[in-house]
């Protein structure tokens, strides 16, 4: 059976099954019991699991990071949060040097079951230290798994997919999907790491999407239709290891690529997926775009926000170039702040 | 212990710190007021319940001395003199103000009044206050820098090795812990052992450290006259933990005891607290200053409020093509 939940309603269900399933399953990080839960994602789970298995944690994320790594070590399965993937820029020591390679550099004598949860802010002020979207970081380091759910569906099932995996997960998830409403099958399931989605099919041009970008992708899409451009929407899920076999083949057929990606395009994800292509000798028809964040830090203030995230309308008037139509200027009115997802949203966070 | 001065008494220390104090106060409330209009798009994070330690501190620092701050900056800004029209047009994201519109609110800066920067990453500008006392040191320049943070920074690694630098150095770095007893919605008792207090582990390290009451505000302005002094006289770094509260939400303008992470009446006992209304109460039994005397203070601050909320709301927007512009030094 499968209902509509919210983003954040799915993550907390996954956790729960999760921890039903296994003992072993533990989730800590500043917040976790508090009323408002990690934006509801972590609700009721202490009530449920105890505060040995859900816990508080001191305002400490490299030395906690360290603490998550060791209850992995003694055999626990840890999931740890943050508000902001900024504050976890604390922590790089012991992801990268440590969890990513524990595995490796002890002959792979230990298993490194870890899933890490970070939350990339949008809009609202968040500004230089509360918005960074650095996927590309993690992705960058063998040993480290990087996934980037979008749908209910996914963050769900890759949640749990995560949790069951042996090896450090670095689990991103973007503000702006927190509200949006999904089908979720009930019970447990998983979605494997490593596989994208074809999220709407087309014949034209292929949209390569991570995260919230796959959610304004869509949204192009369905307006390029009107003027007769078949959009393909692949939403990569999975960025570490991501699923070059879809992805290559979507574009083989369309001919046509655009990346999106909500994190900067200079020596990122987007760059990662165009190499890909370029090396796998993939004939195109126009040269691929990239369309991803602009290379400076976050400004602050709502009226740069809407110049410094890109939208439905800049991946169409990026596809109408490409597609050689003659999109009319001033085609799409802009209804709400650019600054918020949607109106419910009236900050501070 | 310290030995400190007798309280002070002199009626222009007083009024000076009492009309720093309410100002604080009334720029935060006013904020809260305003910013059910939406038109402050950024997270605000206000001093309100734990103004005395910005004003007590401050009021002993000279213009060259620099501060430092994280996300709850605001009143540390207005105490250390920092533009107040600059710091409502930042919140409105306006060209004008202190960062242009880059920042927001927990980003404040304001160098002609020595206000060094605000970050709000916990911890992060603890060491950078450090190097500043040494990088001024080292290039014969007599300041004091003073560090804010709240009691959850002392959870961060970099407040121990930002301590322990400073003591190595013996610099004269004044940090100043505000004790508000939450992370967020995390009490400190789940954060961390309920046998000893902040300024116990800071003494571990061999500083000087003091902890004291943070809504009496002649209480704060004695102590912190102790820690520049001794930071003058080249004789190190001070720790100072305040004990104080914050009255309203973690972060944005309304009240949040009904949510369940602290009681009601944890939040009233506090109220009673209050810093403005001790300091009030005190002021009137001295005849420091008289009731007509605090209507006039608090006029003048409205008609500055007033001007600098025209202020912010008239000006425009940065334009588009700023934003990319400070990315690099040119
Ligand atoms: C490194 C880091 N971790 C987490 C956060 C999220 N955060 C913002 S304010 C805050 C509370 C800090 O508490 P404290 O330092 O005591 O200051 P207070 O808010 O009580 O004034 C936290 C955890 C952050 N900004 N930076
Ligand atoms: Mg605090």
């Amino acid at each position: 059976m499968s209902r509509d939940l919210k983003y954040f309603q799915a993550i907390n269900e996954g956790t729960d099954l999760a921890m039903a399933a296994d003992p072993r399953v533990q989730i800590m990080g500043l917040g976790v019991p508090d009323p408002k839960g990690i934006f509801g994602t972590t609700a009721g789970l202490q009530e449920k699991y105890g505060s040995e298995r859900v816990s508080d944690l001191p305002t400490s994320e490299n030395g906690m990071t360290g603490v998550a790594i060791g209850c992995a070590l003694a055999g626990m399965r840890p999931i740890m949060t943050h508000h902001r993937l900024d504050f976890a820029l604390l922590t790089m020591e012991q992801l990268v040097n440590q969890a990513a390679k524990w595995h490796y550099m002890f002959g792979g004598k230990m298993r490194m079951p870890l899933v890490i949860r970070m939350l990339v802010g949008r809009g609202w002020g968040q500004g230089p230290q509360h918005s960074q979207s650095l996927q590309s970081w993690f992705a960058h380091v063998p040993g480290l798994k990087v996934v980037m759910p979008t749908t209910p569906h996914d963050v769900k099932g890759m949640l749990i997919a995560s949790i069951e995996d042996d090896n450090p997960v670095i689990f991103i998830e973007h503000r702006w999907l927190y509200n949006l409403s999904g089908p979720v099958p009930e019970g447990h399931y998983s979605v494997p790491l490593g596989s994208a989605r074809i999220m709407r099919s087309g014949s034209d041009l292929t949209i390569v999407a991570t995260s919230y970008m796959a959610v304004e992708a869509l949204r192009a899409a369905e307006h390029l239709a009107t003027h007769g451009v078949q959009a393909e929407v692949v939403d990569v899920r999975s960025l570490r290891p991501w699923d070059e076999a879809t992805v290559l083949a979507s574009v083989a057929r369309t001919g046509r690529v655009i990346v999106t990606d909500t994190g900067w395009a200079a020596v990122g994800f987007s760059a990662e997926v165009v190499a890909r292509i370029a090396e796998a000798g993939i004939p195109l028809k126009t040269p691929p775009r990239r369309v991803c964040l602009p290379d400076s830090p976050t400004p602050t203030t709502p009226a740069l926000a809407a110049v410094y995230y890109p939208r439905a309308v800049d991946l169409e008037k990026v596809a109408a170039v490409m597609c050689g139509l003659d999109l009319p200027p001033q085609d799409r009115a802009v209804t709400i702040p650019l600054d918020v997802p949607d109106m419910t949203f009236t900050g501070p966070f | 212990m310290p030995t400190i001065a007798p309280r002070t008494t002199d009626p222009a220390t007083l009024r000076r710190l009492y009309r720093d104090l309410v100002r604080v106060r009334m720029v935060d409330e006013r904020i809260a007021e305003l910013y059910p209009e939406q038109q402050m798009r950024c997270p605000v994070h206000l001093s309100i319940g734990q103004e005395a330690v910005s004003a007590g501190v401050c009021a002993r620092l000279e213009r060259q001395d620099w501060v430092m701050s994280g996300h709850r900056s605001h009143g540390h800004f207005l105490a250390k003199g920092g533009s107040l029209p600059s710091m409502l047009a930042e919140m409105y994201g306006r060209a004008t103000g202190c960062t242009g519109g880059k920042g927001g609110s927990m980003h404040l800066i304001d160098l002609e009044a020595g206000f060094l920067g605000a970050v709000p990453i916990v911890g992060s500008t603890i060491p950078m206050a450090v190097g500043a006392a040494w990088g001024a040191r080292s290039r014969g320049e007599s300041r004091v820098v003073v560090s804010f943070f709240g009691e959850a920074a002392t959870e961060e690694g970099v407040f121990h090795e930002a301590v322990n630098f400073a003591c190595l150095k013996k610099l004269p770095v004044i940090f100043v812990c505000e004790n508000n007893l939450f992370s967020v919605y995390t009490p400190l008792d789940v954060r961390q052992p309920g046998n000893r207090e902040v300024a116990d582990v800071a003494r571990g390290h061999g500083i000087e450290s003091v902890q004291a009451d943070g809504n009496d505000t002649v209480g704060v302005y004695d102590l912190a006259g102790w820690a520049v002094d001794r930071a003058r006289a080249g004789q190190g770094p001070t720790f100072l933990e305040f004990k104080t509260y914050r009255w309203r939400e973690h972060c944005g303008p309304y009240y949040d005891n009904d949510i369940g992470y602290r009681t009601e009446a944890e939040y009233l006992a506090w109220r009673e607290k209050c810093p403005v209304e001790r300091f009030e109460r005190d002021l009137l039994a001295s005849g420091v200053v008289d009731a007509q005397g605090m209507t006039e203070i608090r006029a003048a601050i409205t008609r500055e409020l007033d001007e600098a909320v025209a202020f912010a709301k008239a000006s425009p927007f940065p334009p588009d093509h700023e934003m990319a512009t400070f990315t690099y030094a040119e």
